[in-house]
């Protein structure tokens, strides 16, 4: 029946009721189908947070320790103490060393590409930094540990003898380069291709009539960035770095690989130990037991909270200069 | 202050193709020449190569000689930076800096070209806000983004910012096109008042435009699609319009095509 009802519908001369209908349908079937991911997606994370919950609260009502600042993880012991603390510390340590070292080098390669290189170069160049983004990250976990650990043995001296006065770089325990400021290291190369990508996207789009305006006024080509690429791309940059941000503080296997975990906190970047969230969970999860199982995932809550709130405040960020963000020109 | 521009033999390229072809004309300072013709024939274009514009497009060349005063533009050493900091540029579109404040937007040359004082800036920013008829409309809300004001106010905003580092030429493509008619109006008496301290070279499609704001008339064509552009002829504006000594200029301004 299908089959003959779209040549007579061709015949018709007014607009035929099949015609319309199947519109009608498809728009129904579409209007449905969006509205169902949507909610879907809605129902997913109140399921997933509600299960944490859950769990975390099991956990949390038995802990003999105190939950925030215990040094120690404990959990299938008897009694259970355990607390967030290192995890916490290291998490945001790390996922810090890598913004301060991933962020200038993806804005200086995202405007060298969208920028500076010629075309033919560009391109390729792109596709490479992509490519960076499709290793598996316990490939670069592996990487990590075998090549980068001993390599920066000598980094470490460096910085320990030239920038050892500013206590962070100080190395005050002997050891190989398992420390938070290696996984940084690591954590900067495995987010620069998410940040360089859309930074260099944002670049793209800035309108070339912004850019001719400051050509026009005698801009030479470092002012016409600063004029009105970089400020244009502002708030993307600031996407962008946090969509990094998103996947260093989350970060498990490339972490556990390299890190030698220990239940210390200390400013000296250099010394080795420390530990994350996602490590910690990595490390543990298979040992222990159902009890330990529900407190780990109280600390994965920390770590699911500690990602909204930093989306939270670069939303914040960019809302704050709205007006001001070419989005109204 | 304002330059004569002269220029001889200029060729302009995209890659292989010729956009305009052996293009020579002398443009009076303190005057207000306009650039009229149909759409490819290569005015925009021209009017790019006066400030060293055409060649930031990719592929873009440029032979011949164009002459601010005695200075070749395109003389070697010539620093195109330099040029467009002396030869300013109104467009198509108003283009103000959107991440910008009205203030920063007109100051946003002067700060290219060095430090100036903050009393001297204000100065300079509200001198040029007055040249361009926007202050009152504007000297409450300084600190407000360019991109806030109407089409017709970021154009005369966009005019204050190329005439605040007081170039020695302006050069306007079709400023009044994406306006209304009374914002037009407003652009084109500016022009009037410019022109007593700037030379104007400006390109439009109205020929009542030309006709309403010019000293000089250049009529520019092209003899089919894909080939290059040619001044036909550049003359007093009323003779232009009235007594044309080329036929195809008649043909044009008398609306029997293009």
């Amino acid at each position: 029946m299908a089959s003959t009802t779209p040549t007579q519908t061709d015949t018709a001369p007014p607009v035929s009721r099949s015609e319309r209908s199947t519109g009608r349908a498809g728009d129904k079937i579409f209007a449905g189908l969006s509205k169902g991911s949507g909610i879907l997606l809605l129902v997913l994370m109140a399921s997933i947070a509600a299960f944490l919950t859950y769990r975390a609260v099991i956990a949390l009502s038995k802990n003999e320790g105190n939950f925030l600042t215990t040094f120690d993880w404990n959990a299938s012991a008897n009694p259970p103490v355990f607390g967030i603390a290192v995890l916490l510390f290291g998490t945001v340590v790390s996922s810090i060393i890598a913004m301060v070292i991933a962020v200038p080098i993806a804005v200086g390669i995202a405007l060298f590409i969208s920028h500076y290189a010629p075309r033919k170069l560009a391109a390729p160049l792109a596709y490479v930094v992509d490519l960076l983004a499709a290793v598996p990250s316990i490939v670069y976990g592996i990487w990590g540990a075998l090549f980068l650990v001993p390599q920066l043995a000598g980094l470490n001296l460096w910085l320990d003898q030239y920038l050892g006065w500013t206590y962070v770089f100080e190395k005050t325990q002997i050891g190989v380069a398992r420390s938070l400021f290696t996984v940084g290291i690591l954590l900067a190369i495995m987010i620069l291709p998410i940040v360089t990508s859309v930074s260099r996207e944002v670049f793209l789009q800035v309108p070339r009539m912004n850019e001719e305006a400051a050509l026009a006024l005698g801009a030479t080509r470092w002012e016409v960035i600063r004029m009105s690429v970089l400020p244009f791309g502002r708030s993307g940059v600031i996407s962008a770095s946090m969509l990094g941000l998103g996947r260093a503080l989350g970060e498990t296997m490339a972490v556990a690989t390299v890190l030698s975990p220990s239940f210390l906190i200390s400013f000296h970047v250099l010394n080795p130990g420390g530990g994350t969230f996602a490590q910690n969970i990595a490390a543990k999860f298979d040992e222990a037991n159902e009890f330990g199982r529900d407190a780990l995932i109280a600390s994965g809550l920390v770590l699911f909270l500690l990602t909204l709130l930093v989306n939270g405040a670069a939303r914040l960020i960019i809302a704050r200069r709205k007006e001001f963000s070419g989005a109204n020109a | 202050m304002a330059k004569r521009i002269d220029v001889s033999g200029l060729s302009a390229f995209y890659g292989t193709h010729k956009a305009i072809d052996d293009i020579s004309m002398t443009v009076e300072p303190r005057s207000v020449t306009a650039f009229i013709g149909p759409s490819g024939c290569g005015k925009s274009t021209f009017l790019r190569t006066l400030n060293r514009m055409h060649e930031v497009t990719p592929g873009g060349r440029v032979e011949g000689k164009v002459l601010l005063d005695d200075e070749n533009l395109y003389g070697a050493g010539v620093d195109p930076v330099a040029v467009r900091r002396t030869v300013g540029m109104v467009f198509q579109r108003p283009n103000p800096f959107p991440t910008m404040s009205i203030f920063d937007n007109v100051a946003a040359g002067l700060r290219l070209n060095g430090s100036f004082k903050k009393a001297e800036l204000a100065d300079i920013v509200e001198k040029s806000l007055k040249g361009a008829n926007l202050w009152n409309e504007v000297k409450d809300r300084l600190n407000k983004p360019g991109s806030g004001l109407s089409g017709g106010q970021q154009q005369r905003l966009c005019i204050a910012r190329a005439i605040a580092v007081e170039p020695q030429v302006l050069l306007m493509d079709e400023p009044c096109s994406a306006l209304d008619p009374i914002s037009t109006l407003a652009i084109e008496d500016l022009i009037g008042e410019l022109k007593e301290r700037f030379t104007i070279v400006i390109v439009t499609h109205n020929m009542q435009q030309a006709a309403r704001v010019s000293d000089r008339t250049a009529f520019f064509n092209l003899s089919a699609v894909g080939q290059p552009g040619k001044l036909i002829e550049l003359d007093d504006t009323d003779r232009i319009f009235s007594n044309p000594s080329v036929q195809a200029t008649e043909d044009y301004i008398s609306g029997r095509f293009g």
